[in-house]
């Protein structure tokens, strides 16, 4: 695909990636979805995961935790509360908060924590697959 | 006339104030750089949330979602932003003269982000709901996403029915005006139907229009409210340089009278000195 279409990634801190893309992959709550140009309109929901930006033969990885992405032909904008570049990932925390949260859903107590440690969890394996 | 020492002493006085305001103002000078530099950097972020936001209310007018009425209750709620030190002119006052006048006190809940306007709108009557002040020290998004969650919680149990913001937007150094908007119910100015020609019309949403909103309309007022934080913090800065650089030329100003008196008195005092030496001699011979 020789077609490109405008790609802005901003957070409330500051924009975090602007710059032409070729396909995006990320995970939506509807699943994982990958999109090229000149893709029909759509507003999703983002869930938790590795988010793709191929940019020809290049490919940028960043960990997407959640926000929204709003598609349109030629312009593609994800809406990120909390997004960050491997670089930018600790990997010893991320795997220490792995294996934290592994323990405590394997003692599972109350309700509440179930879904907290759930939540931590998909955020450090989000974090280590993006550093892969 | 007062004595010589008596102006001495007060010029002494408003010296050491002149050097304390002179410091405030270069500290507030540092300050407001920083934070006009945050403040503008999420702007970006807020102005296409309020994009988004406004082209799904366009294309479904109609839409019956429970953020977009009214809640059942009369209570209304305010997110007050002040800061937690004084000396800024009438940073503060001029917040809680603005909610004070426009929502009435006995029906408002105050979730109150600063002491100042905390312990202000305390005095006029207002029920203090909650109080983070701690977090305008250094907002972060996460204490915007943590407020919105509690009033958010509190207008689908019913108990607010709407929800404002309080808060002082940054013009340029020194202008910031106070501002009051309404957060819950969601509200877009009508208008500007022609959408700057992009393909909104056929926009799908996944999973479906109502949950789309049910994610977006809390980021939403997290972003209203990172952002008001964070341009409320460069105002209270450049409130407070504004209001020190007064103190400073006016400190300065006095100075200089003072001065002016105080070598008068100094003078008045030799010629008199002189005037007795002279008589005592003339009496002597």
């Amino acid at each position: 695909m020789a077609d490109v279409f405008k790609l802005k990634v901003v957070t409330p801190e500051r924009v975090f990636y602007e710059g032409d893309a070729s396909m995006v992959e990320l995970s939506t709550t509807e699943g994982d979805i990958g999109v090229y140009a000149s893709h029909i309109p759509m507003t999703a929901i983002v869930a938790p995961g590795v988010l793709k930006i191929h940019e020809g033969s290049d490919v940028k990885k960043a960990a997407l935790h959640t926000g929204f992405i709003e598609v349109l032909p030629e312009e593609i904008t994800i809406m990120a509360e909390v997004i960050e570049w491997p670089d930018e990932i600790d990997v010893k925390r991320a795997e220490e908060a792995r294996i934290r949260a592994e323990r405590r859903l394997k003692e599972h107590s109350a309700e509440s924590d179930v879904i907290r440690a759930k939540l931590a969890l998909k955020r450090a394996l989000t974090r280590l697959s993006a550093r892969q | 006339m007062a004595s010589m020492r008596d102006i001495k002493r007060r010029r002494d006085s408003i010296q050491s104030t002149e050097q304390i305001t002179k410091a405030m103002k270069l500290v507030s000078t540092v300050k407001l750089q920083k934070s006009k530099g945050k403040a503008e950097s999420s702007k970006p972020y807020f102005n296409l949330m309020y994009e988004t936001i406004s082209s799904i209310l366009k294309k479904s007018g109609n839409l019956d979602h429970k953020y977009l009425k009214p809640g059942a209750s009369e209570k209304k709620a305010v997110v007050a932003i002040t800061s937690n030190r004084g000396l800024a002119g009438g940073y503060n006052n001029n917040i809680v003269k603005l909610i004070n006048g426009e929502l009435p006190a006995e029906d408002t809940l105050v979730y109150a982000i600063g002491r100042k306007g905390r312990d202000g709108l305390a005095r006029k009557g207002f029920q203090i709901k909650a109080d983070y002040s701690e977090v305008i020290n250094e907002p972060l998004y996460r204490d915007a996403a943590d407020v919105t969650l509690e009033l958010l919680d509190g207008f689908t149990r019913g108990e607010i029915g709407e929800i404002y913001l309080a808060y002082t937007a940054f013009k340029n150094t020194v202008t910031q005006i106070p501002r009051l908007i309404k957060l819950l119910p969601v509200e877009m100015e009508a208008g500007g139907d022609e959408d700057k020609g992009k393909a909104h019309a056929l926009m799908t949403y996944e999973p479906d229009e109502e949950e789309v909103l049910d994610s977006i309309v809390p980021k939403y007022m997290s972003s209203l409210i990172y952002g008001a934080l964070l341009e409320a913090v460069a105002s209270e800065n450049g409130a407070r340089m504004t209001a020190m650089d007064n103190a400073t030329s006016n400190a300065e100003e006095m100075i200089e009278a003072l001065s002016l008196q105080y070598n008068r008195a100094r003078q008045g005092a030799i010629t008199q000195e002189l005037t007795e030496i002279v008589a005592g001699a003339n009496a002597i011979s």
